[in-house]
């Protein structure tokens, strides 16, 4: 994975954000090389949150540049992004509450197919029914398939929600803090879940977490993010035997 | 159920057919006055119930294609010209309309609505030119096609549930297609469903723009059955009243037009007994309908699944914690 000559998936160069006078994010650069899984940790209010919301066209950083496959994509919104496949999970539940857990999967890939025009004549389930029961069986959510999503518990709409992320198959997936609200005993499912995913799908992830356990165990390489800046960016060993990264953060 | 629903939905056609040929003319002038309103709030169902915007104008889009068809009908052109030409403008106009929705939502977009049903009814008072002022326009004639006269009652009551079943059909495909989805994802979550790849601003005009359509067809076939049109049925009174129908029959649910409608325009013929009272009971019934059943009439069968649902897991939980299993 050190072959500088691979284009990275996602390649994020000197972001800088400013609220007012707060600098969030302060010139951060990154890149996402192809099938990794990228973590960013840093505590509260260390710009996670903005550097997130750039990437995902959501806000519009001040100056930087934002390159997707060697495409620059800074100014894109997030209808875009994820056309041009960029698919993404929320801090908080996001699911579509009134529709089955099948349709929520079927919606978040219908409109990669066709046109507009030509979905007016498409079958109802834009004949994505066999990729959506795919998603189903690897999530083990086949149960509660025909349910309405906003009638599952918390940590089975978290699962909904992470699958609807991958229908469309991108390229480059987003994940905010997958483990939020989660129960324990889930992380380490989510965790295989995300391993496996990683594996079959060839895509490369980013994921902002506190639960630092699930992000040392999952991720390939971590950015370290403190006062909006990269703090230290290495594996999972590195980062734990970075001294600076120990006081600041890990140590407290 | 797929089969008991088609069975229901025959009867139900039959009904309406049949029962209509024992009435007298005020009964069919009611089922006329009933279906037209289910056109019109058929398309308010889709903007507000389906894709989730808040319009408070749909009277004045109800009130374009009235007189669209009824000024062309007075310049000597067909109704089958005027019809199209009034779902047309409508259309158009409702596209229009969609903007302000890109922008604000909620009771911020109800009231910019609002405003353009306002600007569109005085210019129906005021034109006296084109619309005829508060004198309105008289003597509106009933079509007919291919050598039939819709000109009594019963012939055009079926001329209106035709076009009923029409573009109910239309609709009802246009809801299976993946565009059912689509308004359903923006109205539930407009920021996820963008991060799926939903074109919201393209739903979002399209919504208010096939909504207006139906409005426009439904006062078209308004002012040919009354055969006199002034702005008073436009105002926004009209709106809200439609946006009550809607929110009385199930929004989001497809048959709620068909029931929401009968709330409104049969319900008052029924309260008639409380005469000086009528506005209060109806008032009172609906004040009582939304603290218990704001999500309509069709969201009964709903519920009572629901109930039972919850009723079986919490059963199924205790069973569970009996026998120490962890569900």
């Amino acid at each position: 994975m050190t072959n500088s000559n691979i284009q990275p998936v996602l390649k994020v160069t000197d972001l800088k954000k400013a609220y007012g006078a707060i600098q969030a994010v302060g010139g951060v650069s990154f890149e996402v090389r192809p099938g990794e899984i990228f973590g960013v940790i840093g505590p509260n209010g260390s710009g996670k949150t903005t550097l997130f919301n750039s990437m995902l066209g959501q806000i519009t950083p001040d100056t930087g540049k934002i390159e997707l496959n060697g495409q620059d994509v800074t100014k894109l919104g997030p209808l875009e992004l994820n056309r041009l496949g960029v698919g993404r999970t929320f801090q908080t539940l996001q699911v579509f509450g009134k529709m089955t857990v099948r349709d929520n999967l079927i919606v978040a890939a219908q409109e990669h197919q066709g046109t507009m025009f030509s979905r007016m004549f498409a079958p109802s389930d834009s004949d994505l029914g066999a990729k959506a029961d795919a998603l189903i069986d690897q999530f083990h959510i086949r149960h509660v398939a025909d349910k309405k999503a906003g009638e599952l518990s918390y940590g089975q709409q978290k699962l909904v929600d992470i699958a609807m992320a991958f229908m469309s198959e991108p390229d480059l997936v987003l994940l905010d803090e997958p483990c939020a609200g989660v129960n324990p005993s889930l992380v380490g499912g989510i965790s295989t879940l995300l391993k496996d995913l990683n594996k079959t799908r060839k895509g490369s992830f980013v994921v902002i977490e506190h639960n630092m356990d699930f992000v040392m165990d999952l991720c390939h390489r971590i950015m370290v993010m403190v006062e909006g800046k990269v703090m230290a960016i290495g594996t999972p060993a590195e980062i734990r035997a970075n001294k600076q990264v120990l006081d600041a953060y890990l140590g407290s | 159920m797929k089969k008991l629903a088609i069975l229901a939905g025959l009867l139900g056609l039959l009904a309406c057919i049949f029962v209509p040929t024992l009435l007298k003319n005020h009964g069919i002038y009611l089922f006329t006055y009933w279906l037209i309103y289910v056109i019109a709030t058929m398309g308010l169902n889709l903007t507000i119930g389906y894709a989730g915007q808040k319009s408070l104008g749909h009277a004045a889009f109800f009130g374009i294609g009235a007189y669209t068809v009824a000024v062309m009908m007075q310049a000597g052109y067909s109704f089958w010209l005027g019809m199209p030409l009034a779902a047309l403008g409508c259309f158009v106009v409702g596209l229009a309309l969609g903007f302000p929705a890109l922008r604000v939502q909620t009771i911020y977009l109800a009231f910019a609505t609002l405003g353009f049903n306002t600007a569109v009814w005085l210019v129906m008072r005021n034109e006296e030119w084109l619309t005829g002022g508060t004198f309105g326009i008289n003597n509106i004639a009933r079509p007919e096609a291919f050598g039939i006269s819709f000109d009594g009652n019963l012939a055009y009551y079926y001329l209106v549930l035709a076009f009923a079943v029409v573009l109910g059909l239309l609709l009802w495909g246009l809801l299976n297609s993946p565009w059912g989805k689509a308004f359903t994802a923006l109205r539930d979550n407009p920021i996820r469903a963008e991060s799926l790849g939903v074109d919201i601003r393209g739903y979002t005009l399209l919504s208010f723009a096939i909504g207006a359509a139906y409005a426009g067809i439904a006062g078209g076939l308004f002012g040919s059955m009354v055969q006199f049109i002034d702005p008073a049925p436009f105002t926004v009174e009209a709106s809200i009243m439609m946006y009550l129908m809607v929110v009385v029959g199930g929004p989001g649910y497809f048959l709620g037009p068909l029931l929401g409608a009968a709330v409104g325009v049969i319900l008052p013929e029924w309260l008639r007994f409380a005469q000086a009272w009528y506005l209060f009971v109806f008032g009172t019934a609906v004040v009582m309908l939304m603290i218990w059943l704001p999500d309509g009439l069709l969201s009964i069968p709903d519920r009572i699944r629901a109930k039972r649902q919850s009723r079986e897991a919490s059963a199924a939980r205790a069973a569970a914690g009996q026998s120490g299993v962890k569900a």
